[in-house]
């Protein structure tokens, strides 16, 4: 297989932990090497936060470097734009198009960029927008905003369906399964 | 079959598979997990200790009674641990004593950046550093071997990018080791000035020993690649020399202290340039020239931060990596902030409100320095809030105290704050402490502590009361508020810094996140209603946003904890879905 690096980033407090943890499994069915890195933490308090997924013959650094992304799974705009110099020219670029303010937008000390989503097409080929909050909201919960956004990924990897639902099954607690599996599929028809 | 795992819950597979029996922690970012993975496993008997202190000093005892004991702690609570870490280098072990260390380079969660090795260098206790998840299971193992081998406590090293990243790991048995029989024996364990002038001479031994063992053992290797360039590293910036330099030739050192004196000699005399890679001090690189081996390490490479391959390449090769697109956009920063429905807000409110000194302390409530509460004046270590408006106050007169207050967490308290207390009646002080009771240890991500009631295993046990202790201590004036009362609260403040003696106001009220605790729904704002004034938005509540034509509620943040509508003097907010707030 050929290594791909998947970066993830959002807001402390948007599942952006479980999401790595499913990717990880997903990662080990591959039957490749597999490093996850995530920041616990301060930052998991409403920071802005990043995680990295690595796949590949051998992973040596577990995070990934500017330009180094094959896909930037973003749960948020504005930290779409803080990472973008992280992805590949040709790399899957996921937005969830929601809008948390940080701190000094909300006090008014800086605002929040216009148009980002547009000024990164400019740039980037492969760019999907996602409304992943309202897609969850269907499924009956937004927590689930995460695997939506994990099922729109898995469309974007050559990995088989039925492993990502499996690693879904295997890392949610039973009582939440069908939920999250009906929001994966709202992601993977997109 | 491999499993993908934490650094932290490696070791803690590690701790287990050696068949370790006593396991005691005090919380800290980025090395929480391993204790919280150890109370898994049942086989182990694990705590929550009140600080490092105390933990350490829980796992020497196991120890001496004969089980293989180990502690877990960050970089910086290996300070607050210092006292015995320099002392059982001198006493030795019975069963084999590991004490794991995580490093934050980076500060992703800490307030300073200091390098383990050099506490470790000091109190003459060998240090094993892994590079990934594998390393972190195997080398606990070897820790405890080498612990007992050589009769001495050993530090394993981690960095927040080893504690916090998966790895696969291959499983092994647990190891079952008997307790070994304890045996009185005060020139050992005593250490008075007769007795420690004999240990310290087995110390300085023993570390001769050591630096034998690191020559021979596999934990220390060479790679040999192309001869043109040697890197010297270890732990994490291994991987990223890794990357950065292919085919190079390595020198991977597991064991950092104390350094293989002889393979470095081999290894310098099989390449052309030596090129030192570590994060934070030049530990290798000082050693390496010391014994008169050119390397370039610090020279090229910076003291402060977290390294990567890219840093690397550029520093050291020249080259950089190109950026692959125009956007300049200025992004503005997203710095963390206290939850929706945060107890701690209604605190800092009131505190910015009455414009106090605020002496601070570290946990969630360290958020209230930023604006717009912007309330706290300082913040240095566990504990120091206490003993600073004391400090304050005898340094700028009582006048001064009747316009400061400490605010301090309640596993912060327990851990170093009731000393200082205890310091301010004795000496004759009246300062006001705050404690901010939220019934869990809240930054580094909910455990239990003395003050819950509860054992890292979740089972009852006695719960330390404030309210006693305080005044047990000799504070006649205690009170308790809960923080969303705004105007109680303000009323209680301002008559306790007022007051000419010491007082302690806790400020009761449970963390939102906890499980237990429900709101009442999400808010919107009436915008007939709503004039603008933005009073709400002194609240620094993330839910609450300005659009600039007018101010909303972000639904999916809001929780519904109504502090705002204690806020607004014109009745704005209203639950979605109804019913009047
Ligand atoms: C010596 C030391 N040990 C551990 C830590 C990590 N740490 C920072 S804050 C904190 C606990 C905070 O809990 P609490 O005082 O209850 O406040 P809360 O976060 O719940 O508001 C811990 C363990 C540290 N910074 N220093």
């Amino acid at each position: 297989m050929r290594s791909t690096s998947i970066m993830i980033v959002g807001v402390g407090g948007q599942g952006t932990l479980l999401t790595s943890r499913i990717l990880g499994t997903v990662g080990i069915s591959t039957g490749t090497d597999v490093k996850v890195s995530e920041v616990h933490g301060m930052s998991q308090r409403g920071g802005s936060v990043v995680t990295y997924v690595k796949m590949g013959d051998k992973v040596h650094s577990p995070i990934i470097e500017k330009g180094e992304a094959d896909i930037l799974l973003c749960f948020e705009e504005l930290e779409a734009l803080r990472w973008i110099d992280y992805a590949k020219k040709d790399a899957s670029i996921i937005i969830n198009t929601q809008r948390i303010d940080p701190m000094p937008v909300i006090t008014g000390k800086a605002k929040y960029p216009e148009n980002i989503v547009e000024k990164i097409k400019a740039d980037y080929p492969n760019v999907v927008t996602v409304p992943a909050l309202e897609l969850a909201e269907a499924c009956g919960s937004i927590k689930a905003v995460n695997v939506v956004m994990i099922g729109v990924l898995a469309k974007r990897t050559d990995i088989a369906e039925e492993t990502w639902l499996d690693a879904i099954r295997k890392t949610v607690k039973p009582q939440f399964v069908d939920l999250n599996i009906e929001a994966f599929k709202k992601g993977y028809s997109l | 079959m491999k499993q993908l795992m934490l650094g932290n819950e490696a070791i803690a597979r590690g701790v287990y598979e050696a068949g370790a029996k006593v396991a005691s922690a005090y919380p800290g970012t980025p090395s929480t997990e391993i204790t919280e993975y150890i109370a898994e496993y049942d086989e182990i008997y694990s705590e929550w200790a009140p600080n490092e202190k105390v933990a350490l000093e829980v796992a020497i005892g196991a120890s001496v009674g004969g089980a293989r004991a180990t502690c877990a702690m960050k970089h910086v609570g290996l300070n607050v641990a210092a006292d015995p870490l320099f002392t059982a280098a001198y006493t030795g072990v019975n069963g084999g004593l590991v004490i794991f260390v995580a490093d934050d380079p980076g500060m992703h969660s800490s307030q300073n950046e200091q390098d383990t090795r050099l506490i470790a260098r000091a109190a003459k206790v060998p240090v094993l550093e892994p590079s990934d998840s594998q390393e972190c299971k195997d080398f606990t193992r070897k820790a405890f071997e080498i612990s007992e081998q050589f009769d001495t406590p050993i530090i394993v090293r981690l960095t927040t990018r080893v504690a916090h990243s998966q790895g696969l790991v291959e499983l092994g048995e647990r190891e079952d080791i008997p307790l070994k029989p304890y045996a009185k024996d005060p020139g050992k364990y005593v250490m008075m000035p007769a007795m420690a002038r004999k240990r310290h001479v087995v110390v300085e031994e023993r570390l001769e020993k050591l630096t034998e063992y690191s020559n021979e053992t596999p934990l220390n290797h060479i790679e040999w690649g192309d001869r043109k360039i040697g890197v010297i590293t270890s732990g994490i910036a291994y991987q990223y020399a890794k990357e950065a330099f292919g085919n190079a030739s390595f020198l991977k050192l597991g064991m950092v202290y104390p350094l293989p004196e002889k393979l470095i000699r081999e290894f310098a005399a099989g390449v052309e340039t030596i090129y030192v890679i570590e994060e934070l001090e030049p530990f290798i690189e000082d050693h390496c020239l010391k014994m008169g081996i050119p390397v370039k390490g610090k020279a090229l490479l910076p003291l402060i931060g977290e390294y990567n391959a890219n840093l690397i390449r550029e520093r050291i090769l020249g080259q950089k990596a190109e950026k692959l697109n125009n956007i300049e956009e200025e992004v503005p920063v997203r710095p963390p902030v206290m939850c929706p429905g945060c107890p701690h807000r209604g605190l800092f409110y009131v505190l910015k409100k009455l414009k106090l000194t605020v002496t601070g302390d570290i946990g969630c409530y360290t958020l209230g320095t930023l604006a717009p509460l912007e309330s706290m004046d300082t913040c240095v270590c566990m504990g120091a809030s206490v003993g600073m408006a004391h400090g304050m106050e005898k340094a700028m007169g009582r006048d001064a105290a009747r316009k400061t207050v400490a605010v301090i967490g309640d596993s912060t308290f327990i851990h170093s704050g009731i000393t200082g207390l205890i310091g301010i009646v004795y000496n004759k002080g009246t300062s006001t402490v705050v404690i901010l009771d939220n019934s869990i240890t809240g930054m580094t991500g909910h455990q239990h502590n003395p003050t819950t009631g509860f054992t890292i295993k979740g089972e009852p046990t006695r719960q330390v009361d404030l309210v006693k202790l305080c005044q047990a201590v000799g504070v006649d004036r205690v009170r308790v508020c809960d923080p969303f009362d705004l105007e109680t609260l303000e009323k209680v403040i301002k008559e306790e810094v007022a007051a000419d003696e010491p007082s302690v106001v806790i400020a009761q009220r449970p963390c939102a996140l906890l499980k237990h605790v429900k709101f009442n729904g999400a808010l919107r704002i009436d915008r007939e209603k709503c004039t603008r004034c933005k009073m709400c938005m002194r609240l620094g509540c993330p839910a609450i946003v300005d659009r600039g034509t007018h101010v909303e509620v972000n639904p999916a943040l809001c929780v519904g904890c109504d502090l705002c509508t204690k806020v607004c003097r014109f009745n704005a907010f209203e639950r979605v879905g109804g019913d009047h707030a």
